[in-house]
């Protein structure tokens, strides 16, 4: 059991900083949790996540033992205590064909959230395709854990389908459900995608026809539709309850790309704004501690090609890392936190 | 006649990336090279195991092509290693089985046209604001290139890649087209040019971007450089 009481306080330069990390993990992918027959595959996703991981600053790469598996401590004391964050967010990514108990389960982060209330959010996840049965299941995961989000992976497959879209009628009864349970977050993967083959799995479109049926919600594009961020961006600059999930984006470029970062950057705070995008690490992609302090830290690079991009301040950087966040999920935020209020 | 490694990896760098819009060759893709007589063996990679599937197979059906369309070459092979899929992906195209049936039951449609025809899309309109880009910093303005034809435009290196692809495309190539059209080829207005560029940056910057990120994977994975440079 970790028995800290206090998350350590980001603050730099007399600012004061209230984190709130957008998508965590707690997952297991050593060989024991591998699928008899599937192993290719289990192995096959963790090594990928493992050389985004190795995008990140050298000093923090975890040996691949570590980064199949990590303890309950581990992730304490990275989120908690070193890594400056105050509330982590789970995001579940169930991949049950190639691991025995799941890669990160609603039920597995439910170990940690249900342990450690005051740190973690819980979300589970549906999908359409289950229809009534899976619709009373996803009823009793909200009841049971009391989540306010859901992740969702629109290019997975089921038996004949290769994929769903947020626009599909199947999905009109769940986001029904959605509003009625108060689950107002709706974190939709799109970014990096195997499944399926030819569909077009990067396509923002169907966000934009739920965000415009459902206005109520607020449907968070994680890693920005990387990588088409262009198409993302045209979607949610006319979308208000549209916003952008940085996981990924940091992580994998504020560190080992800078100047694509900035351009990144630039872009989401000209087409979104930054009152729209929400900091996450992926942790354990990658550790929270120095993506807060080098995101605090930063800027555009030298260089006229960013001339034209919206600069980020102090306050942008603060709604970015956590109050945008607090926003969306009621979290109490200490009033010396806060933006002071302008008149 | 046995044909030589010059000509054969000239004929590499003609394929693409689709998404990337860059050669294969300059990407660092292509990690080995054999010429035997007048049989080719290629070996590519990826900067993940779980890289798209559909781009992979279009870069490996697009490479065995380019190596049989050279001369002396009659045998062509074309293996993708250390990827999740690679089994499918090199029988299915050394096969000539095609896309659809190289994973059965598991795609939309046959051929993989509509994919490569919405990328093309995509590196058209970078392609254009790259061109339009080098003629503003030479002193035009954006509202006198919505007035410019393709035959006032002076030749260079990205005029050709802009043509290329307009060609590809369907968009007609004359001189007297107008310069800056959308993706359909229509002509775009001058009050709507400066929007339509600043959109088109944006797709320019992320395909660029996306480069970036993948040679970043591709580097963590294999190290640097890779052995096709060390031999070529």
């Amino acid at each position: 059991m970790w028995e800290k009481e206090e998350s350590a306080l980001y603050e730099k330069d007399g600012e004061k900083y209230f984190v709130v990390d957008g998508h965590v993990h707690f997952w297991n992918a050593s060989p024991e949790n591998w699928i008899e027959g599937q192993e290719q595959y289990a192995k096959g996703w963790i090594e990928c996540f493992y050389a985004y991981h190795q995008l990140g600053p050298e000093e923090y790469y975890w040996p691949m033992e570590k980064f199949q598996k990590y303890s309950e401590e581990t992730m304490m004391k990275d989120l908690f205590e070193d890594g400056y964050v105050d509330k982590a967010i789970f995001l579940p990514t169930n991949l049950r064909d190639w691991y025995k108990d799941g890669f990160n389960t609603t039920e597995k982060n439910a170990t940690l959230a249900e342990k450690y209330p005051d740190k973690f959010i819980l979300n589970t996840t549906f999908d359409p395709r289950e229809g009534s049965e899976g619709l009373k299941e996803f009823e009793e995961k909200v009841n049971r854990y009391g989540c306010k989000g859901v992740k969702l992976y629109t290019a997975e497959w089921m038996s004949d389908s290769k994929g769903w879209t947020l626009a599909d009628p199947e999905a009109e009864p769940y986001f029904e459900k959605c509003m009625e349970l108060g689950v107002t977050n709706i974190h939709v993967h799109k970014g990096p995608t195997i499944w399926p083959l030819t569909k077009d799995a990067f396509d923002v479109s169907d966000v934009d026809v739920a965000a415009t049926n459902f206005p109520e919600l607020k449907f968070i594009v994680e890693h920005v539709g990387l990588p088409r961020i262009e198409d993302f961006c045209f979607m949610a600059t006319q979308e208000p309850n549209v916003y952008a999930g940085l996981s990924v984006a940091l992580g994998a470029l504020m560190h080992s790309r800078p100047r694509f970062f900035a351009t990144v950057m630039g872009e989401l705070l000209f087409w979104v704004g930054e009152d729209k995008m929400l900091w996450a690490s992926d942790y354990a992609i990658w550790h929270p501690k120095w993506q807060v302090e080098m995101f605090v830290d930063w800027d555009y690079p030298e260089g006229h090609e960013y001339d034209d991009f919206p600069r980020l301040s102090t306050e942008g950087r603060k709604k970015i890392l956590g109050l945008n966040a607090a926003r969306l999920y009621d979290i109490e935020v200490p009033a010396e936190l806060q933006i002071a209020a302008t008149a | 006649m046995m044909p030589d490694r010059a000509t054969v990896l000239d004929a590499l760098s003609g394929v693409r990336d689709p998404e990337l819009d860059e050669p294969i060759t300059d990407l660092q893709f292509v990690s080995s090279l054999e010429i035997a007589d007048g049989a080719v063996s290629v070996n590519l990679r990826l900067p993940t195991y779980y890289c798209a599937p559909n781009f992979a197979y279009l870069m490996v059906a697009d490479a065995r092509e380019a190596l049989l369309s050279v001369e002396g070459v009659e045998e062509a092979r074309v293996v993708l290693d250390d990827h999740y899929a690679s089994c499918e992906i090199n029988g299915g195209v050394n096969g000539e089985f095609g896309f659809a049936r190289s994973f059965p039951g598991q795609t939309e449609g046959d051929t993989l046209d509509e994919l490569r025809d919405i990328f093309r899309r995509k590196s058209f309109v970078s392609r254009q604001e790259q061109l339009c880009r080098s003629l503003i910093r030479e002193g035009r303005s954006p509202e006198e290139l919505a007035g410019m034809r393709l035959g006032d435009v002076d030749e260079t290196g990205a005029l050709e890649k802009y043509l290329e692809r307009r060609s590809e495309l369907g968009i007609g190539t004359s001189p007297e087209a107008p310069l800056v059209v959308d993706p359909d080829g229509k002509e775009i207005p001058r009050e709507a040019v400066v929007e339509h560029l600043r959109f088109a940056s944006t797709v320019r910057r992320s395909i660029e971007g996306n480069a970036e990120l993948c040679t970043g994977l591709l580097a963590v994975r294999y190290g640097n450089p890779s052995p096709e440079e060390a031999t070529s």
